[in-house]
């Protein structure tokens, strides 16, 4: 029956597809007695062979991704489910107690649990668990004949529909199956939306029971501009669907060909187009996108792949590989921004659960040198290789900044004096916190640069969770307040004779772009796929003439529609 | 059987990674391969068992191997421990 589920728009173009629900089956089991013990040690045996299978199938997909480093968690499950003491017990407790093998597991799984009872607040013992509860859900999974799913596990191309996607989950393969995303919380700027945007990929989110409503497997027609789900498609709208992904493909080949030629605006005025990055992976999307910089390299994510801390080696060989592939591009680096929506799948000092206000990016940097140390140094060493500029988070008094700076200058002079090559750094920060926001001309006056992180900056000005869909509509970029507090961040910073930047969502915004051009904005930063729209925007538009269109918003808009209202009627061709 | 001592040098001590990778060595071999340490003794083929140990930076602790290859064992298992940089 033709239903239809409505969620929010978090990422655009209309696919359809299959459903494939990354939800925990039901693996509640009870305990039955067993009279062919043999049986059950075989049908055990099986379930392990099988999950074993199964892990190692999502490990080779992870490391092709990935490379080895990032898999090794699984590395990890396989040992576990070749574990013999572990095997023993099971059999022993099947053998003594003559019950069913999953029942047996889950005893054996819980005795494990009491023993560590004294030593939880070991990190190691606690991610043990955590990989052991995984182990024991596949094996679970297939001893009561259900499916545990996972994203490495897709073999088809589907439509992924979960609860929540954290960044820890969204990328573990190359998510070229993935049709389209459907979850049903996050707002347009949680984790998945972005990863969406860079990635082109249709999603749906906060749709709030689409984990329950949907079924495995059926049809599903999805539209990430209106941000609609339909259950149960006609035949006409299935159609219909099917046209519009293959006109889509088309219209991002034509985008891509118009690349490589600079950003210039009708009446000539350059502007700097800039990608954001998470990950290696997304190198190739940024170079054809035709990026003239990286405007906010993540660095969190490569904390995100692996198991365990990255050491300082480990995080120059990544950063050199990205400078020098994106030679001589400049590049943006922010230090560690765990918190928020961001936490790392192991233990770090100081590290806070999705705490937006809590001890998250550069306080916990603060708090907890050695790895903001270490960090440094790599970035330091790897500014060899390429066009550095590094950047701190969250930044809300200018005492913040002065530590993070003398930390940077302390790690800097003990690598020069052990002849380290180093390049030309510029240390900025970035604008998202509403007290450095509005003291902007005093924070210009010490760093080489600001970059206004709109995510967040929109988020503390109207107080508003992003990943809560509830709130989601106080997510609003043109809101007069917000326009107020970047023209103004732009006007101190140029006041100064530093360039200002802006790697939040709003930078490819088509309302927005016009009236960043106006106030001056140097250099526009978004999610790769945005970098097509966004040039051919620019190109239609006169830098000169939006300087009054501003003026116009700034003192007499009140609301974000009003806004909104008012460059549609100066750009009506152009921004629709 | 071969016995040998050493003395954890690595700052997370035996983390899952390297726990992993002794495990995989231990796992080739017929010998039985045991990790002491402080009064517990685990099976050194057993990731679980290992773990428990929640050995740390500085930590002493003794392998011993015992069977027919028990030699071969107890050089892969130190192998290992060198390769990554878990003592000297």
């Amino acid at each position: 029956m033709r239903a239809m589920l409505k969620g929010i728009a978090a990422s655009d173009g209309v696919v359809c597809g299959p459903v494939y629900r990354l939800v925990d089956p039901d693996l509640s089991c009870s305990p039955r007695s067993i009279k062919n013990l043999d049986y059950e040690l075989k049908r055990f045996h099986q379930a392990l062979d099988a999950a074993t299978s199964e892990v190692e199938t999502i490990k080779t997909r992870v490391t092709k991704n990935l490379g080895a480093d990032g898999a090794q968690v699984f590395c990890h499950q396989i040992s576990m489910l070749k574990d013999p003491e572990l095997v023993k017990h099971v059999e022993q407790i099947i053998n003594e107690q003559r019950i069913n093998a999953e029942v047996a597991l889950s005893r054996a799984v819980a005795q494990l649990e009491t023993v560590d009872q004294p030593l939880q607040d070991n990190p190691y013992l606690e991610e043990r668990l955590t990989q052991l509860h995984q182990v024991t859900k596949r094996v679970t999974a297939h001893l009561l004949g259900v499916k545990l799913p996972d994203i490495a596990l897709i073999d088809h191309p589907v439509i992924l529909v979960a609860h929540e996607l954290v960044s820890s989950d969204a990328f573990p393969t190359d998510m070229s199956n993935i049709l389209g995303i459907i979850t049903d919380l996050g707002g347009r700027v949680a984790h998945v939306s972005l990863l969406a945007r860079a990635k082109g990929i249709p999603a749906v989110v906060g749709a709030q029971t689409a984990t329950t409503q949907l079924r495995d497997g059926e049809t599903v027609v999805m539209n990430g501009k209106l941000g609609n789900v339909t259950l149960g498609p006609s035949s006409a709208e299935l159609y219909h669907a099917k046209v519009t992904m293959v006109k889509q493909r088309t219209n991002s080949a034509k985008l891509a060909e118009q690349t490589n030629h600079g950003t210039l605006t009708k009446d000539g005025v350059d502007v700097l187009l800039a990608a954001n990055m998470e990950t290696a992976a997304d190198l190739p999307a940024i170079i054809q996108g035709g990026a003239e910089a990286v405007g906010l390299f993540r660095t969190e994510f490569l904390y995100m792949q692996t198991d365990s801390l990255p050491s300082e080696d480990e995080q120059f060989v990544a950063y050199r590989d990205i400078l020098q592939k994106l030679a001589p591009r400049p590049v943006v680096m922010r230090t560690l921004d765990i918190g928020g929506d961001k936490s790392l799948p192991y233990q770090v000092a100081g590290q806070t659960q999705n705490s937006f206000l809590g001890a998250r990016a550069i306080r916990q940097s603060l708090a907890h040198q050695q790895m903001f140390r270490s960090q440094l140094r790599a970035l330091l060493r790897a500014s060899a290789y390429g066009n550095l500029n590094i950047m701190f988070p969250m930044i809300a008094t200018l005492d913040e900044f002065r530590q993070a700076k003398a930390i940077y200058n302390d790690e800097r002079s003990q690598l020069t004096a052990a002849n380290i090559p180093l390049g030309q750094i510029h240390v900025g920060m970035m604008i998202e916190v509403p007290a450095a926001a509005i003291l902007a001309d005093r924070f210009a006056q010490e760093v080489d640069f600001m970059s206004i992180g709109t995510n967040d900056l929109i988020g503390y000005t109207l107080a508003a969770d992003r990943t809560d869909p509830d709130v989601a509509y106080l997510y609003q970029p043109y809101h007069p307040a917000v326009l107020r507090l970047i023209d103004s961040i732009i006007r101190a910073g140029h006041a100064a004779g530093i360039p200002v930047a802006m790697c939040g969502e709003m930078a490819g915004d088509p309302i927005a772009v016009p009236l960043l051009l106006g106030m001056g904005l140097d250099e526009f930063s978004m999610g790769a796929n945005e970098l097509g729209h966004t040039r051919e925007l620019i190109g239609q538009l006169k830098a000169h003439d939006l300087a009054s269109l501003v003026e116009t918003v700034l003192n007499s808009a009140s609301t974000s529609q009003e806004v909104i209202t008012m460059v549609q009627a100066v750009a009506p061709n152009v921004v629709n | 059987m071969e016995k040998r001592e050493f003395h954890v040098t690595a700052e997370t001590g035996i983390h899952a990674r390297p726990a992993t990778l002794l495990v995989q060595a231990a796992s080739k071999f017929n010998a039985e391969v045991s990790l002491q340490y402080q009064d517990k003794s685990v099976n050194l083929k057993s990731i679980m068992g290992v773990m428990s140990l929640g050995v740390g930076q500085n930590a002493d602790i003794t392998i011993t191997t015992d069977g027919d290859d028990e030699a071969d064992a107890m050089s892969a298992v130190a192998e290992t421990m060198k390769k990554e940089g878990l003592s000297d």
